[in-house]
């Protein structure tokens, strides 16, 4: 199988949709001639021409309307932000339109859009440029939210999304851009709304998402070498979310960590969270605990900065406390 | 205080074309229909049937009537949520707009939508939309899909000249006009947003001339004589079919009722003396007479045609009030194409 980088594995899924249906197009602030703002998009101006990768000038609440008015008339757009930290000006065009015609139309009228581009906290840059609002969709009924963590999955998820027939919110890891995994070749998709599986194990449930997965992944690595064995759950879709999976695992396991980058306060883990003492209630031996972003603005300095994140340490903490170690 | 937006006195008009005979008719008893429609949803209102916000458009028919007969079948149609009119001018009956305002199951959104959501993708009429300002992108977006595929349809957005002053607004147009979109952005300016006066609001007395920071096509039209206002919607559906270029029409009219029902006719706003006023053009006398000096209509035809309307308007309450309340598992559907776990 062709190992490729998280970027490249997203740059073949559009091409492929791309090729397999003339109705899906992608725009956004830098796509076609400078080749995307992280390279998501490299070749596909070149391949497709200006009408179907288009650059639009700074103007995100006016580039999300234009793409819920095109999905609205029976196109598939791809609507790329340079970052979801500037989605917050076309919010209003993603609860207020997207989330909402299907329903006000009586099923008369849907937006299969998929509005896509980095989440999350890259490095020291600072309050503005790091945040993970996966949670503030994930609330809206309607709209779909999808957090892939891995090459494959960015493939496979994104190929889905653009299939899906209701507004997808697909926020890209920002420190995954590089990461290389192995991705196989042509018509794979992956379905929204599973969890994967990323590590089995017995003892204690971490679910994550996202760049969160990787994090998890490293706490899983040397709580193994002190005898602890987790088995991490990678949700990948955020709504909907995959509940059986995490109660089949916590049925396992009796013990939860829900790790996430974003804030604490109403965040996915919360939800996590709630699922499992309503559902698992009797299978716990212990109450789940959080992982999560410190409950500030990131801040600039580096040190200031990786006390903000979860890390593999603070995973370790939690599944310790969990597990009554120590 | 500022000039009023009525139109300025013009050339008189020439004579009507007795070949066009019939269209005239169906335009003033469309504005008819709407006319009856608003009166009888306004009491409907009061007795309770309808709830929630209800913006009526008395005074402004001839706005709708005249610009969406200029419209083909399969153009799109986007409004804000004072869109009762331009849901019956396009064609949607009575009968299910009546029912959806009452929020029936035989409502043309299913009782889903309400008064500032109407739809019905079968006549390209794409929704009554309430964020102000926000379905102009929308409308930019269909005018994209237009030329993605090289059609010759039209998109046609209908706004407020409150919604000018807010940032959708420019964005749009800014693409429309770098993007030779064939879009025709019609700002109904009715003097009022709510209860703020557009020069209270606005920074620009000529809404038409913001176009120009877009180099677009512009126009100001008389929005109370049916006619006018159609011969400039055609100008522009002709630019927009013909030349693929974007259109913004400011098209001065004004409002004769309250913002919405909750809201008083005048108040602390606007005077009685301005109201009484404007309400001297009101688009049906302005029409009707007109027909009838052209000897196309006479006193007692248009009796006749408004008491027509009036049964149609009756109907289309009887069958509202009738009609069915949406099941209750009408709850969950249609918030996904297929449907979510329910909670
Ligand atoms: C973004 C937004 N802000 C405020 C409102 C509340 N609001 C509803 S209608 C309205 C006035 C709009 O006036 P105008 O655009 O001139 O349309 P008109 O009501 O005169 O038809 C306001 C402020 C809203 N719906 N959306
Ligand atoms: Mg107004």
């Amino acid at each position: 199988m062709p190992t490729l980088t998280y970027r490249d594995a997203l740059n073949q899924a559009l091409r492929e949709e791309m090729q397999r249906d003339d109705t899906v197009f992608l725009m956004g602030e830098e796509v076609g001639v400078y080749q995307g703002a992280y390279k998501v998009s490299r070749g596909l101006l070149d391949e497709f021409g200006p009408m179907r990768v288009v650059d639009t000038p700074i103007t995100e609440l006016g580039f999300a309307g234009v793409g819920v008015g095109a999905a609205m008339v029976g196109l598939r757009p791809v609507i790329e932000f340079m970052t979801w930290n500037f989605a917050l000006l076309a919010v209003d065009q993603l609860v207020n339109s997207a989330a909402k015609m299907r329903y006000m139309s009586n099923g008369q009228v849907g937006v299969p859009a998929v509005f896509r581009g980095p989440g999350g906290a890259a490095l020291q840059l600072a309050a503005q440029h790091s945040q993970a609002f996966e949670s503030w969709y994930a609330h809206i009924p309607g709209l779909k939210v999808v957090t892939p963590a891995t090459p494959a999955d960015a493939k496979g998820l994104l190929k889905s999304a653009i299939r899906d027939d209701n507004p997808v919110v697909f926020i890209e890891g920002e420190m995954l851009y590089n990461t290389k995994g192995e991705v196989p070749d042509g018509e794979h998709v992956v379905p929204l709304g599973r969890a994967d599986i990323k590590r089995e194990g017995a003892d204690v449930t971490l679910v994550c998402h996202s760049k969160t997965v990787s994090v998890a992944l490293k706490a899983a690595e040397q709580l193994a070498s002190n005898g602890v064995n987790p088995e991490v759950v990678d949700l990948r879709t955020i709504r909907p979310l995959d509940v059986d999976a995490i109660l089949n695992s916590v049925a396992k396991t009796h013990r939860c960590v829900v790790v996430e980058e974003g804030w604490p306060f109403a965040g996915i883990g919360a939800q996590v969270v709630d699922h499992i003492q309503r559902e698992a209630f009797d299978e716990l031996d212990a109450p789940v605990l959080r992982v999560t972003g410190a409950d500030v603005p990131m801040p600039y300095n580096k040190q200031l900065e990786r006390a903000a994140k979860a890390d593999p340490e603070k995973i370790v903490a939690a599944v310790n406390q969990v597990l009554y170690r120590e | 205080m500022a000039e009023s937006t009525a139109a300025r006195p013009k050339a008189k008009p020439k004579g009507l074309d007795p070949a066009r005979a019939e269209q005239y008719r169906q335009w003033l008893r469309q504005m008819l229909l709407i006319r009856r429609f608003e009166e009888k949803a306004g009491e409907a209102y009061s007795l309770g049937k309808i709830g929630g916000f209800c913006h009526l458009y008395i005074g402004q028919e001839a706005v709708a009537v005249g610009s969406l007969g200029a419209l083909d079948p399969d153009d799109y149609i986007t409004c804000s949520y004072r869109e009762h009119g331009h849901a019956l001018a396009r064609g949607i009956s009575a009968r299910a707009v009546m029912a959806e305002l009452f929020g029936k199951a035989t409502g043309c959104s299913g009782g889903k939508g309400g008064s500032m959501h109407l739809f019905d993708a079968s006549l390209g009429f794409l929704g009554g939309h309430a964020i102000v300002g926000a379905h102009i992108p929308i409308a930019t977006g269909m005018a994209f899909a237009i030329k993605y595929r090289n059609t010759s349809q039209v998109a046609v957005c209908y706004f407020g000249e409150a919604a000018v002053n807010n940032g959708a607004f420019h964005e749009a147009l800014n693409m429309a006009a770098l993007w030779k979109l064939p879009v025709i952005y019609l700002c109904e300016n009715n003097r009022y947003g709510m209860g703020t006066a557009l020069e209270r609001a606005s920074a620009l007395y000529d809404i038409s001339e913001r176009a120009c920071s877009y180099d677009m096509a512009n126009e100001v039209v008389d929005g109370q004589e049916v006619l006018t206002m159609n011969a400039a919607m055609e100008r522009a559906v002709q630019r927009a079919r013909t030349e693929k270029l974007p259109t913004l029409l400011e098209v001065r009219t004004y409002r004769f009722m309250g913002h919405s029902m909750s809201d008083p006719i005048h108040g602390h706003y606007r005077t009685r003396e301005e109201v009484e006023d404007q309400r001297k053009r009101d688009p049906i006398a302005v029409w009707s007479q007109r027909l009838i000096a052209d000897g196309l209509m006479d006193e007692a035809a248009v009796r006749s045609m408004d008491k027509d309307v009036m049964e149609e308007v009756e109907d289309a309450y009887q069958y509202a009030d009738e009609s069915p309340e949406p099941e209750l598992d009408q709850l969950y559907t249609d918030v996904y194409a297929e449907e979510e776990r329910k909670e």
